[in-house]
């Protein structure tokens, strides 16, 4: 009953489904079936259509050759032998069997020999073992990491802590797991290596601005703020992060945060801050640079620094307010996929943290020791000290930088025999270790100077006197 | 009600399922291919009941209906709103999440969350104890009772040879170290953190696969995700797995190059793959591939599939393409000296260019390893983005690895090693055996010690983590997006540390629950295993 022209009716439709015959029903509702299973099936791309012929394809197969699977490596590069420490990496360190004074390991607190610390790792390890054996999920989570978290978020005065399993692997997986594609990262040339990849997880549009300039960023958000107005549609799912170092570990200077701050609410911009070194460095209690510059915590979104350096143990950690970090227990990659941190190691973070509330006067002292190095090491004919006086870890550059990497690059050799002098005569030093080609903006070559708690006047005389005379002897 | 794309998400999903190969094809594997193997290669991945799908569906649609329904009334304040709000001075930023983005968190994994994140307060032996959690607004917050949930049968840990322990030659070892090295280390390899510890499980690594050269790393996620992008670049093409593990998967995209998926555990796919692309080249420019990096694992950890070695490394020499094995839950695991997946074969470790693996599972501790030719350590020495920027494995990890291994080894002069390996392939067999003879649908091989159980529908994986906790046995649930969207699990690992009484405990409950909740959904007859010596009669 097809009347044409004429609009149906529900009730004539219906009537005429009821009349329709059988067999067109099933052969309708077929059709219908394949229409949508062709719709969802699996598109195929098309291959480009080759007229190659069964025998060709053969020998194409055949003449094909592959790079070797990896690059074959001088047995003289300069990293392929590591200097092997024996024994613990303490003040008294003995490297290559030789016994030397600490100055290249991030032990700022001198927690890493701690009795209190060995004592609670080994009563965790008497009651839990060593691993734990899954991931967060799936009975990986212990009673240590809630109570690390919790302490951690008490200690920073947030909402809420997460913690990681690896320092490396935290803010690589905190940045990916807010900043999608389409979203847009403005961060500072000299941010380090994990971050970079976290960067590169997350594929958004990342902006560089020029180290520590308030003016470039400005700049920046100023050319972003003319775009979102040609399309404010846009604009208005599409977040914007900035992501900076409290004290970075490339050049030892501290990140300007009020200013940053100001930024943020004139430009509409959330602040992630990574604060690896500047935790338990920084501040009247060792906060972090939040402390330092006296900055409302809650101002900043993420903080994130790793536990491999001031509290002398693995891992690392996120915090902020509930409504940020909660999102990472699902979507931090590091963390859903990953085991959870052995529990002896969250315990000797548990009594670093111990140890730094109950005496707040070391991180004054390691500052005051900061100084000390900072003032002996100045005056080194050819080398030029990079950092900020109360930074921990110093760099020691060229003081005529050419200005060119590859003549830089060059004198790579000579901190390296600079290094060598130095353990010769028991200072331990190392060299700052970078992977050429990976690094965005590679930082000059230069030799990395710590500074611990540890050390006396003494032996920081002596090392002072070392380094000048070693950098005398070779960079002639 | 803003439009909820991820709603009608779900559903679209389940439509897309309802024509996967899973569904409709019949897989029964039991390949014998051309003498490659040496046993009979025995995997089953029953289909779907009709019946059950549509009602999965069913269930999700509701779930779904419900979501919309409750996500209106939070909107309009009928319904207490328990999420966490952004503050009031930023609440005129671009908002942090999409709406639509948590829509399934919000509306369905809340409900069931409490199978998740248990506290444990015990080693994650063969029994734990549970720290006990109460909620009063239906899993939006948590309090701990201060009441401990003792000796709970743990099948979701990975502690397949049991070293989960606090007692023994290795916690002791363990123990000592601390004691020396303290729990950190405070630099990275090429710096100052390169200790005599990890030259010393190095060596024990690489005599233990039976390569040249390994190199330890300190976790294992990061092992991935930080070497693949130093041996791959641009102009290199990565062939990976279906189900592969998602730290390949962040590896693979870290490193730039072009990647192309093939069908999981499925050669015809993966050869079509290769001489596709060796015959065309790269896309558009048809330059040929600087090289192709197959990345497979050894145990598939929710499908309990073991990788069809044979054939791989076959294909492998044939097209010239490099092997990447990563062993993460098979090292320790299987065959016979416990030396993982190329063990288990019976094949040559040099066939495998690239031996990945991970300590968590079968060692106890923490950390991941890569071995090989020497020229490919070397490179990683010089090259990995882990030695030069990350922190090395802390020393008493080290330590329980190395007391570990030595102990499977049998080089530490008992014959532990060897018991416990044996205990865990008896204790696979006869648990695969007894739940196939009950009437569930498990997926996976034969000897692989991950047991997927299947579930299917949204409100039997919380009905099923719950009841198996009362009466006290710790399962692991997995629902979407772990798995397709109707196959939801219960994935059970089973240990050497699991006594016989243990597991029929375990099947007991496991049986118990099955019929309350309808879970035998088998229709298949057990399929006849070929006898083997070891399986002593039991009743």
């Amino acid at each position: 009953k097809m009347a044409s022209g004429q609009q149906w009716v529900l009730v004539e439709m219906v009537q005429a489904f009821y009349e329709a015959p059988a067999y067109h029903l099933i052969l309708e509702g077929i059709l219908i079936l394949w229409i949508v299973r062709l719709l969802f099936s699996k598109t195929y791309k098309l291959q480009e259509r080759s007229d190659l012929t069964d025998k060709e394809k053969e020998e194409l197969i055949e003449e094909w050759q592959p790079e070797p699977l990896v690059p074959q490596v001088s047995k003289d590069h300069p990293s392929l032998k590591y200097d092997v420490v024996s024994g613990p990496p303490s003040h008294k360190i003995i490297v290559n069997g030789k016994e030397c004074i600490n100055f290249a390991s991030f032990n700022f607190l001198g927690l890493l020999d701690n009795e209190r610390v060995k004592v609670c790792a080994l009563a965790s390890l008497q009651k839990y073992g060593v691993g734990t054996c899954g991931p967060r999920g799936f009975y990986g989570t212990f009673d240590v990491h809630l109570e690390l978290e919790e302490r951690l978020a008490k200690f920073m005065r947030t909402e809420e802590a997460i913690i990681y399993s690896y320092g490396f692997a935290t803010i690589a997986s905190a940045i990916p797991a807010y900043s999608k594609r389409g979203d847009i990262v403005f961060v500072d040339e000299a941010a380090c290596f994990s971050i970079q990849k976290g960067l590169q997880a997350s594929r958004s549009v990342i902006k560089y601005f020029k180290h520590n300039d308030m003016e470039d960023l400005e700049r920046l958000l100023k050319e972003q703020e003319v775009e979102d107005q040609k399309n404010p549609r846009k604009a208005r799912v599409t977040r914007r992060f900035i992501v900076v170092e409290g004290l970075y570990i490339n050049t030892a200077d501290v990140c300007p945060l009020p200013e940053l701050v100001n930024l943020k609410y004139k430009y509409k911009v959330r602040i992630f801050l990574e604060e690896s070194m500047s935790f338990g460095v920084l501040g009247e209690h060792g906060r972090g640079v939040t402390e330092h510059f006296d900055v409302n915590i809650d101002d900043i979104d993420l903080i994130s620094a790793n536990m491999e350096n001031a509290v002398a143990s693995i891992g690392g950690f996120c915090c902020g307010r509930s409504f940020v970090i909660d999102h990472q227990r699902l979507s931090g990659q590091g963390y859903c996929f990953s085991a959870s941190l052995p529990p002896m190691l969250a315990a000797a973070a548990i009594e670093a943290l111990n140890i730094m509330e109950n005496d707040p006067d070391i991180f004054t002292i390691l500052r005051e020791k900061c100084r000390h190095v900072h003032k002996s090491l100045q005056g080194i004919p050819g080398l030029k000290v990079v950092g900020e006086p109360f930074a921990p870890a110093l760099h020691l550059q060229l003081e005529r930088s050419s200005g060119s990497r590859e003549t830089d690059m060059k004198m790579l050799p000579q901190h390296l025999l600079v290094c060598f002098q130095c353990l010769d005569r028991q200072i331990a030093v190392t060299q700052a270790r970078y992977l050429d080609k990976e690094e965005k903006f590679l930082p000059s070559p230069s030799i990395r100077v710590v500074v611990t708690i540890e050390q006396t006047e003494v032996e920081i005389e002596k090392a002072a006197n070392c380094i000048r005379e070693a950098a005398l002897a070779i960079l002639k | 009600v803003k439009p909820e794309p991820e709603g009608t998400y779900i559903i679209i999903c389940s439509c897309v399922n309802f024509f996967s190969p899973h569904f409709l094809l019949q897989n029964n594997h039991v390949a014998r291919n051309g003498g490659m193997y040496k046993k009979p290669f025995v995997e089953y991945f029953e289909e779907t009941p009709l019946l059950v799908a549509v009602l999965t569906y069913m269930g999700y649609g509701i779930l779904t209906i419900f979501g919309y329904l409750r996500d209106f009334l939070r909107d309009w304040k009928i319904e207490k709103c328990h999420v966490a709000r952004e503050r009031e001075e930023q609440k005129d930023f671009v908002p942090l999440y999409q709406d639509f983005e948590n829509f399934y968190t919000r509306n369905l994994y809340m409900r069931i969350r409490d199978n998740w994140n248990r506290p444990i307060c015990s080693v994650p032996g063969a029994k734990m104890d549970l720290v006990e959690r109460v909620t009063h607004d239906y899993n939006w917050t948590f309090e701990h009772t201060g009441k401990v949930i003792k000796d709970v049968i743990n099948m979701g840990s990975y502690n397949y040879l049991g070293f989960a322990e606090n007692t023994g030659a290795c916690a002791a070892a363990a123990a000592e170290a601390t004691q020396r090295y303290g729990a950190g280390v405070n630099s990275t390899r090429r710096e100052m953190g390169n200790l005599d510890k990890h030259e010393e499980l190095e060596v024990l690594v690489a005599r233990f696969l039976g390569v040249e050269a390994s190199m330890a790393f300190g976790m294992g996620f990061a092992t991935n995700s930080m070497n693949i992008p130093a041996l791959t670049g641009k102009g290199c093409l990565i062939l990976s797995d279906e189900l592969n593990h998602a730290s390949l998967v962040l590896g693979a995209r870290l490193s730039g190059s072009a990647i192309r998926v093939f069908k999981h555990n499925n050669m015809q796919s993966l050869e079509k793959l290769l001489r596709d692309a060796i015959v065309h080249g790269q896309p558009r420019t048809h330059r040929p591939w600087k090289k192709i990096l197959i990345l497979v694992e050894g145990i598939y950890s929710m499908e309990g599939s073991i990788v069809r070695l044979p054939e791989v490394i076959a294909l492998k020499k044939k097209y010239k393409a490099y092997l990447y094995l990563d062993e993460a839950h098979s090292i320790g695991a299987l065959g016979p000296g416990g030396k993982g997946v190329v063990d288990y074969f019976g094949l040559d470790p040099r066939d495998v260019d690239i031996m990945m693996g991970t300590f968590t599972k079968s060692f106890g501790a923490a950390g991941g390893y890569i071995g090989g030719k020497k020229e490919l350590v070397d490179y990683l020495r010089t090259h990995s983005h882990s030695a030069v920027y990350a922190t090395s494995m802390s020393p008493p990890v080290a330590q329980q690895i190395i007391a570990s291994m030595k102990c499977i080894m049998g080089e530490d002069g008992t014959n532990l090693g060897r018991e416990r390996l044996q205990q865990l392939s008896e204790n696979t067999t006869y648990f695969r055996r007894r739940l196939h003879e009950m009437g569930f649908i498990i997926y996976g091989n034969e000897d692989s010690p991950v047991v997927p159980m299947m579930l299917y529908m949204p409100a039997k994986i919380g009905a099923f983590g719950r009841e198996m906790l009362k009466r006290n046995i710790g399962t692991v649930v997995v629902g979407f997006p772990a798995t397709p969207i109707i196959e939801s699990r219960a994935r059970f690992c089973i240990s050497a540390a699991h006594t016989r009484e243990m597991l029929d405990t375990a099947l007991t409950a496991i049986s118990e629950v099955g019929d309350l909740l309808q879970l035998k959904y088998s229709r298949q007859k057990t399929p006849s295993l070929e006898e083997d010596a070891y399986l002593e009669s039991q009743d």
